[in-house]
This record gives structure tokens, C-alpha cells and sequence, in this order.
């Protein structure tokens, strides 16, 4: 028998389409409505077409921009996902020294961004901060205002700081769901400890390390705050990621134009590499599970 | 292979224990026949997996001893014990394949290709995995991937014994009388002590030449299913074993009687020296008939057809009491119970007494 269809349960969405809309969709648009058109002010719009990507994509300073971002979130995924996995393995798994441990890791997570910024800024100052100035005193040429390699690794090291938690208790809370019988069997087989991780934690902590990886790629692919309040993303361009590039061409030059393509595109390419990410660690979990039904 | 020995063997998970209640187990001595198939039987909570994990290692006693045939074991790892054990859900590796989940335990212990490669094909041929092998164990039903727990438990032909922890929790009815099946052909086959923890009663009886009854963390009972069905030594053996469970009548035992407390005797099959504190007489639903005369009196509450055999479930004296009768007997007239006196046993405060004769043979 063929199901009656009642269309009217649409009504029911409307709400939510409406709110959506507003929250979205139509700010969406404007960016996307300055994207297409060039404007001297005065709210007076000249159809530009896809000038301004045209502009975009061939623009050095976004690819420069673009690269200097890859690199920032390849270095972060690179050091955060290992270092929060090893954190997760030893931190303690009940007692006061567990809950104690796992107040002690949230804490970075609940420090506002800038105010993260700030007490690198002037932790990192080579004339009052401690970091600072303990390198000085170390004999190292230590200078994040103008040395760019220093200047990366400050940064770098912040984030580390500030995120390492978030990956390190996702995958603990992954390990903490896995039944004491798998580590007894493993005794039972001798495995070693190497083996456990392989075999055992590594694959019951796949799904959480996916949310792990998507949410550090995105957060970091889209890092504001921090890099701007610690280095301003100098010196020079040195630590100019696309956020504060984009920033610097929107509200400090009025580019409305340019930076609506730049943002549009910066959307798409964010949203690309979530999917491309997402597909790969699904399919790699597909391509496993993939039995024909034969029993 | 060796012979288990536990030696005032006693566990409590609280660091310090006050009473006997907080021990998990109540301490114990006892002697595990090298290559015998036991099942440890009991309720939920009774302390069998404690147990089992004390004998495979798993667990650390908190007080006795542990033996090997005569090397103590009790500090020893599970690897140095050599011991295999299948727990009550499945645990395979997901991301290796059935082949090299079988072939895990021997790799572990560096055994050579060739022979890994056939003792896994002949695993494979036992749990009837063979076009399996090259699967990923991922994605694999539950009762699959618990056959190759049970696989992987018994591929290392080697081990001291091989311990169950309710293994068929998870497999559906017909395969786990395959399983058992092949479970007990492996046993002939080998050799191996094997260790097998239930709360079926079916499955303990059928599985094992010797069961192991445990109450509140004590061993009651350690006998043959015929010893457990004639004569239970603890109440609990009598209710837990048999279905239904033995029936208990308060009593006041004296020499060969029982006198209830309406005034009725009952003739025992044997001679009782004084016994003391809770007295209960216990006897088996299957060794009780209903008569004309000469029993108890007997309210009939309910009869029950179950195939082979009715069951009567009735009163005496407010004391409810189970009688199974063969099919086909009429019930009709039949207003009073009786028991084979050889089969009744004397209780007192809730462990069995021995009869003078038996005590003296």
C-alpha cells in the first residue's frame, strides 16, 4: 500500500528555517552580494561579476597567506594528535588523581582566546616575561617580535598549550570506554605493550581521534585571536594566517570586495578538507567492515 | 599441564577487611584434578569470576596461596601461568583478520610460521571459520567473533588449563550445543584442565565431570552431577540444582524419624546421631509420589504439563512442596505425599548432616 504523503509537516520546519535564515543564510548572502560587486562607499554598488576572484585566486599574498596556513595546521595536527594520544594513555584512569588530572587538562579550554594570547604575549616578552626572559638568561637569542622563526614557535607552542587538552581527553574518553576484558585477553595472548596500543586503543579510539582531527584542522585552519594578540601576525607577514589577513583587507583597508571572494573562498576550501578528511577516515573504516553477507 | 592446588585461598577487593562480608571470597582449600573438565557454578555475584581470575592470574589473592602442581604461582603473570581464558563477551582484535586474530597468542609467543599456520587451520576447522579467515574480525556477528574468542583460547595446544567465563552468554541456543559439544571433544581430545563458569545449571552438568557449586564466596559443593542431585550438602546446592529445586520441610530429627511439626513423622533412610540449630528436612520434587494414605497431607495448588512429566505444586502444612509425577499417572484420590526415605537428607543450619552409617564407611 502506497503511504499517504502529508506535506503539511513542512509547517514544522519553518521555524527553524527562518532562524537559519537569519543566522546564516542572509549574512551569507551579503557576503556573497559584496563578492560580486565593487563599492566606493555611500552604499553605492557596481556590478563587478567574479573580478574579485579572479583577483583573489591569483593574488600572491593570499597564496602566501594560504601556505603559511597549511603549514601552521600540519605542524599543529602533526604535534597535538600524538602528544594528546600519549597524555591520554597516562593519565590515571580512577581516583582522586584522575578527576584532579582531568580538571587540571580542561583548564586551558576555558581560558577566553585572547586572554590565552595575552599571557603568551607577555610570558614570551624578553623584558618581563618569564619565557622570555629565562631563555635570555639561558644564552639564547630569543626575540618573538622580531625573530620569525621565534615568533612561529611561540605560537605554535600556545596552541599546543591551549588545545593538546581537548585532544588529549577525547581519546581519553575513548580509552575509558573500552571493556577491562580486552586488556585481560591481552595479557591472557602475552601481547605487548606496543600490541595493546596497536590492536586495542588505536582502533577503539578511531572515532574519537576523527572528531579529534576534524575539530583541531578546522579550529586551527580558522586560528584568529591567539596569533593576532601575541604577534600582531608579524613580524613582517611572518604569522599572517588567513584570518587576520583576511581581517587586515576587510576592516583595516575596506576591501569589502576582494575579501568577500577571499572569505568565500576561504569557506569552501575549509569546508573541502573537512569532507575530503571525513570521507577518507569513514571510507578507511568502511573498507574494513565491508563483509558480504555470507552466514 | 599440572594440577591446581588453592591453598587458604581468600580475596576481598577492600583494602581492609573487617568481617567475612566484605570478602568477595570466604577462604577455601581446594585440589583441581589435572586435566579434569570442571564447571563453577552459582548465582550471579557469588565470587565464580573472582575465582577465575584469581586461578588465571588476572587477580592478585588477597590472602592464600595459588599452586601449579608444587610451584606457587601466586605472584606469578598470566603469561608465566600459561593459562587461556575466554571471557563472557566476545574480544577480538578489529583490525587484524580471523586468521591473525587465531595466530595472535602464538606469534606473542614466537612459535614458527609453519606450525602457526596449521594449528589456526585446524582451529579454524573446529569453530567452523575456515572461509573466514581472511576476514576482517571487525563487523563480525557476536556469536562469530566469540568463536573466535574460543578459537584464540584454545590454539596453544601447551597451556596449564583453559578457563570460561560464561562463554556462550552471547551465542543463540543451537550453536551453543555445538559449541559445548565440540568444548567437551576438545577436552577428550587433549587433555587440557579446563575450568567452565556458568549459572546454567544445564550447561554445567552436561559440560563438566566435576561441578563446582559457589554461594556468598564459598565453595559449597565440589561433586559430581550425581552427587549434587542426591545428596546436596548446602540448601543452596538442593534449590540451585534441579528444576524445580528441592523442597525443604522444617523438622525435628531423631535417630531414623523426622518429626514435622504437626505432628507427623517421617522415616529416614538412615540413622542420625543428635542434630542441632535450623533443622530442615530436604527431599527431591522427583523422589516424592502422592499416595492414598500413609504420607502427608498434601493441598494441591496447580499442575503444571511439562512434556515428559507433570509437576504438582502443592502445600503441606504451608510449606509449599513439588512432587513430579510420571505422565500418564492420575492424580485423582491421591490426597497424601510421600518420600523414598533413602533419598531424604537432614540439613542443619542449612549444610547437610551426615548420617551415622555413611560417616562411618
Amino acid at each position: 500500500m502506497e503511504k499517504t504523503q502529508n506535506n503539511k509537516a513542512w509547517f514544522l520546519v519553518l521555524p527553524v528555517l527562518v532562524i537559519v535564515a537569519f543566522s546564516a543564510v542572509i549574512p551569507l548572502m551579503t557576503v556573497v552580494n559584496y563578492s560580486v560587486n565593487d563599492t566606493f562607499g555611500n552604499n553605492e554598488f557596481f556590478w563587478a561579476g567574479l573580478e574579485w576572484f579572479d583577483e583573489m585566486v591569483h593574488s600572491s599574498r593570499l597564496h602566501e597567506a594560504l601556505g603559511r596556513q597549511t603549514l601552521f595546521s600540519a605542524i599543529i595536527l602533526a604535534i597535538e594528535v600524538p602528544l594528546g594520544i600519549f597524555v591520554a594513555l597516562n593519565m590515571p584512569k580512577k581516583g582522586f588523581w584522575a578527576s584532579l588530572v582531568l580538571v587540571l587538562m580542561a583548564l586551558p579550554l576555558l581560558i577566553p582566546f585572547n586572554v590565552v594570547g595575552t599571557i603568551w604575549q607577555i610570558f614570551g616578552r624578553t623584558d618581563i616575561g618569564l619565557l622570555g626572559r629565562g631563555l635570555k638568561a639561558l644564552g639564547l637569542d630569543y626575540n618573538y617580535t622580531s625573530d620569525p622563526l621565534d615568533a612561529w614557535i611561540t605560537v605554535i607552542v600556545m596552541d599546543v598549550w591551549h588545545w593538546t587538552s581537548l585532544v588529549a581527553l577525547l581519546c581519553y574518553a575513548g580509552l575509558q570506554s573500552i571493556p577491562q576484558a580486552y586488556y585481560q585477553a591481552a595479557r591472557i595472548d602475552q601481547a605487548s605493550r606496543w600490541a595493546v596500543f596497536r590492536y586495542i586503543e588505536l582502533p577503539k579510539m578511531k572515532g574519537v581521534l576523527l572528531i579529534a582531527v576534524l575539530l583541531r584542522f578546522m579550529d586551527s585552519f580558522m586560528i584568529y585571536t591567539e596569533p593576532f594578540v601575541v604577534t600582531g601576525g608579524g613580524p613582517g607577514n611572518s604569522t599572517t594566517f588567513l584570518s587576520i589577513d583576511l581581517v587586515k583587507m576587510a576592516v583595516g583597508q575596506f576591501d569589502l570586495g576582494p575579501a568577500a571572494a577571499f572569505s568565500i573562498m576561504y569557506f569552501l576550501v575549509i569546508l573541502l578538507v573537512s569532507w575530503v578528511f571525513y570521507t577518507v577516515m569513514t571510507n578507511l573504516d568502511r573498507s574494513q567492515t565491508d563483509i558480504p553477507e555470507a552466514m | 599441564m599440572a594440577q591446581i592446588t588453592l591453598k587458604n585461598l581468600a580475596h576481598s577487593y577492600l583494602p581492609n577487611p573487617q568481617s567475612e562480608t566484605d570478602y568477595a571470597l570466604k577462604e577455601m582449600d581446594h585440589v583441581w584434578q589435572d586435566g579434569g573438565a570442571y564447571a563453577l557454578l552459582g548465582s550471579s555475584g557469588c565470587g565464580k569470576t573472582t575465582l577465575l581470575n584469581i586461578i588465571s592470574g588476572l587477580l592478585t589473592p588477597s590472602h592464600g596461596r595459588v599452586l601449579f602442581g608444587d610451584r606457587d604461582v601466586t605472584d606469578a603473570t598470566t603469561a608465566e601461568r600459561n593459562i587461556a581464558q575466554v571471557f563472557q563477551f566476545p574480544v577480538v582484535y578489529d583490525t587484524m583478520n580471523v586468521r591473525d586474530n587465531l595466530a595472535f597468542p602464538l606469534k606473542n609467543r614466537g612459535k614458527d610460521a609453519a606450525y602457526i599456520k596449521a594449528r589456526v587451520d585446524q582451529i579454524a576447522r573446529m569453530i567452523g571459520m575456515e572461509a573466514w579467515l581472511d576476514r576482517k574480525a571487525q563487523g563480525l556477528t557476536a556469536d562469530a567473533k566469540q568463536k573466535i574468542s574460543l578459537g584464540r583460547g584454545m590454539v596453544r595446544e601447551d597451556v596449564n588449563a583453559i578457563l570460561f567465563d560464561e562463554p556462550l552468554t552471547v551465542i543463540d541456543p543451537h550453536m551453543k550445543w555445538e559449541l559445548r559439544t565440540q568444548l567437551k571433544e576438545l577436552h577428550r581430545q587433549f587433555g587440557h584442565t579446563m575450568i567452565y563458569v556458568t549459572h546454567d545449571q544445564t550447561e554445567a552438568l552436561t559440560f563438566a565431570q566435576k561441578v563446582v557449586v559457589m554461594y556468598e564466596g564459598r565453595v559449597v559443593q565440589m561433586g559430581t552431577p550425581e552427587e549434587l542431585f542426591e545428596r546436596p550438602a548446602h540448601t543452596f546446592v538442593g534449590y540451585f540444582i534441579g528444576s524445580p529445586g528441592m523442597n525443604f520441610l522444617e523438622a525435628d530429627v531423631q535417630g531414623d524419624r523426622a518429626l514435622l511439626p504437626g505432628g507427623e513423622t517421617v522415616m529416614l533412610g538412615a540413622h542420625y546421631g543428635p542434630v542441632a540449630g535450623r533443622v530442615q528436612i530436604g527431599i527431591r520434587p522427583e523422589h516424592a509420589t502422592l499416595v492414598a494414605s500413609g504420607g502427608l497431607p498434601l493441598t494441591i495448588r496447580r499442575i503444571e504439563d511439562v512434556g515428559r512429566h507433570r509437576l504438582v505444586r502443592g502445600e503441606v502444612m504451608g510449606r509449599p512442596l513439588n512432587v513430579v509425577m510420571p505422565e500418564g499417572m492420575p492424580v485423582e484420590g491421591l490426597p497424601q505425599v510421600a518420600f523414598a526415605p533413602q533419598k531424604i537428607n537432614v540439613y542443619a543450619d542449612d549444610w547437610r548432616v551426615v548420617p551415622q552409617e555413611e560417616g562411618a564407611a
